[in-house]
């Protein structure tokens, strides 16, 4: 049985009338990413920050175990196990990278010659080193972030919480920073991420929820995820018009496209509904020139899932209810 | 590590990191030092004969001295006030508040920093006032320990009142405006004229408001003038404003960020 870093169970929050957390249940083993994604707005930094401690649960919400602490009997012991990047950033401006390391360094009570070594690895890791001497508000914004995130490391926190790591990040530091979460995970850290891009929850995580109005709208891999949402089909191109029209008169069911022979089958996707197409076009002794598979991106999941307008026509989304 | 041994250690951290500041960046205190300078300047070599009453303007000096100095007090800690709302809205903040560290500390450290920087701003100022003539030639050890201890201790207490005027405003601007009272009050105080020249219904809020006391407590340690019972009454404002400032800056910072 995998241990959880985290488990919460039934979280709220609310601010005067405003629910932002409506009940959301989390639980993320040991050593996996998971990405809890949404619109702005739905309460991911919320989550984050009730997770990391630096706000309270709204009442009515159940125990929070992160690290196998309880949150709200020995908060200290959670911040001890825990690694938190934020959205803004926190690092120092008025320092330099270096001293910035060494702040955190002294923070976590290491040793002189202790803190120096780690926050030269880190700031090599990062490939800071050359910006160690400079004040840390002259940075990009790319420097800034790894900066911060080297910071979250100096304590070597087995549970690093990153609220929207590659947020303003131009394309390049995006991958770098994908690289560095990679390479913690590896390490065995238990990341949490929240994102509003789904092509990085695809990327890096395990288990991704869709967090949408204070609620999980759906939980699972990026391929369970995809699975719920229709609109999977089978591409068949076809070279001769002949053998077009008798594919088509064997699949009745998918949707022509005559000017260009190629036929759309609906489908999952899966092996077993690949071969039944195969099977009867065989059948008819049709051969297909070319065959593409398209299955539901994550982003037909997300718009579907979060009522987001603007969606190539899908069936209606599932309700939050039958989800859950 | 017991609670109290990690208290002093990571306030010594953030101590540390404020110092830093402070030496990156001697122009923000430095620049704070400009407003008592330029008043004493300004008291002394052009309205020093109309406000020395004709005893002279070397027995001015003496007079406005002890007051420029708790001025300085007041204008440093502005720069305290301004620094802890910068602080508030950086996100370092709320990464201190999700380590494992002494929650107070950040307070401390910072509280700490301020009252080194007050002394050293008051040494400097002192500087530009005995090179102007101030001269104290009665004062006994005792008593310029004293007046060492009475400028601390009014440092501390406008120290935690700026931290928390820095903790409730919502910017640095916002900080900077709240503060403006500890660079006002010593100016209706008997920093620059006696109180009895003073229109007689303000002589009482100038007589007991927190500078007056202890700026006339400070004249007489250096200078031996009467100090009757202003020694008391200002170390019960230094320890008045101390509760105060500490309590409500604890209670704005232990409550939840948004």
């Amino acid at each position: 049985m995998t241990r959880l870093a985290i488990a919460a169970q039934g979280l709220r929050k609310s601010y005067g009338d405003k629910t932002v957390l409506d009940g959301v249940d989390l639980s993320v083993p040991e050593g996996t990413v998971f990405a809890l994604l949404g619109p702005n707005g739905a309460g991911k930094t919320t989550a984050v920050k009730i997770l990391s401690t630096l706000i309270s649960a709204g009442p009515g919400s159940g125990p929070i175990r992160i690290g196998g602490h309880d949150l709200a009997a020995d908060p200290q012991a959670v911040r001890a196990a825990i690694g938190v990047t934020g959205q803004f950033s926190a690092v120092d401006g008025l320092i330099t990278g270096e001293e910035n390391m060494l702040l955190m360094a002294d923070l976590h009570h290491l040793s002189k010659a202790e803190g120096r070594r780690v926050a030269a690895d880190l700031l090599a890791r990062f490939d800071l080193t050359e910006a160690a001497q400079k004040p840390a508000s002259t940075y990009s914004g790319g420097m800034k972030r790894r900066l911060d995130i080297a910071m979250t490391l100096v304590g070597d926190p087995r549970i690093i919480f990153l609220d929207e790591p590659t947020t303003g990040l131009d394309p390049r530091s995006r991958h770098g920073m994908w690289q560095i979460i990679r390479e913690l995970v590896t390490g065995g850290v238990t990341v949490f991420l929240t994102t509003q891009y789904l092509e990085e929850a695809d990327e890096l995580a395990d288990r991704i929820a869709v967090l949408n109005n204070g609620v999980i709208a759906a939980e699972g891999t990026a391929e369970e995820l995809k699975r719920l949402v229709p609109g999977g089909h089978v591409r068949l191109r076809f070279t001769d018009p002949a053998g077009y029209r008798s594919a088509a008169d064997a699949l009745t069911e998918s949707a022509r496209d005559d000017d260009s022979l190629t036929l759309l089958v609906p489908s999952d996707g899966s092996q077993r509904a690949l071969r039944a197409v195969l099977d009867r076009l065989d059948a008819v002794g049709v051969e297909a020139e070319s065959l593409t598979v398209h299955t539901p991106d994550l982003d037909d999941v997300f718009f579907a899932l979060t009522g987001a307008p603007a969606v190539p026509a899908q069936p209606a989304a599932p309700s939050e209810e039958t989800v859950r | 590590m017991s609670p109290f041994a990690l208290a002093v250690r990571d306030s010594s951290t953030m101590l540390r990191r404020n110092l830093l500041h402070a030496r990156r960046y001697p122009s923000l205190t430095l620049n704070l030092l400009l407003t008592p300078v330029m008043l004493l300047l300004l008291f002394v070599y052009i309205f020093g004969d109309a406000m020395s009453g004709g005893a002279g303007r070397s027995a001015y000096v003496a007079y406005l001295v002890p007051g420029i100095l708790m001025m300085t007090i007041g204008s440093t800690v502005i720069g305290t006030a301004v620094s802890m709302a910068t602080d508030m809205n950086e996100g370092i903040v709320a990464r201190f508040r999700t380590m494992a560290i002494h929650r107070g500390s950040v307070l401390f450290g910072r509280v700490i920093g301020s009252v080194l920087q007050s002394v050293l701003s008051v040494v400097l100022v002192g500087a530009v006032g005995v090179a102007i003539g101030f001269r104290s030639h009665h004062a006994t050890v005792l008593e310029w320990l004293a007046a060492f201890g009475l400028l601390v201790l009014v440092a501390l207490a406008l120290t935690w009142i700026a931290v928390g005027m820095g903790l409730g405003s919502p910017n640095a601007e916002a900080a900077s405006n709240s503060a403006l009272p500890l660079i006002v009050l010593p100016l209706i105080s008997s920093a620059f004229v006696p109180l009895h020249s003073m229109p007689g219904w303000f002589q009482p809020i100038a007589q007991y408001q927190p500078f007056t006391p202890a700026i006339e407590t400070l004249r007489g340690l250096l200078l031996g003038t009467h100090i009757g019972n202003n020694w008391w009454i200002a170390l019960l404002w230094c320890a008045a404003l101390t509760v105060l400032g500490y309590a409500w800056s604890r209670a704005q910072f232990d409550r939840e960020p948004k």
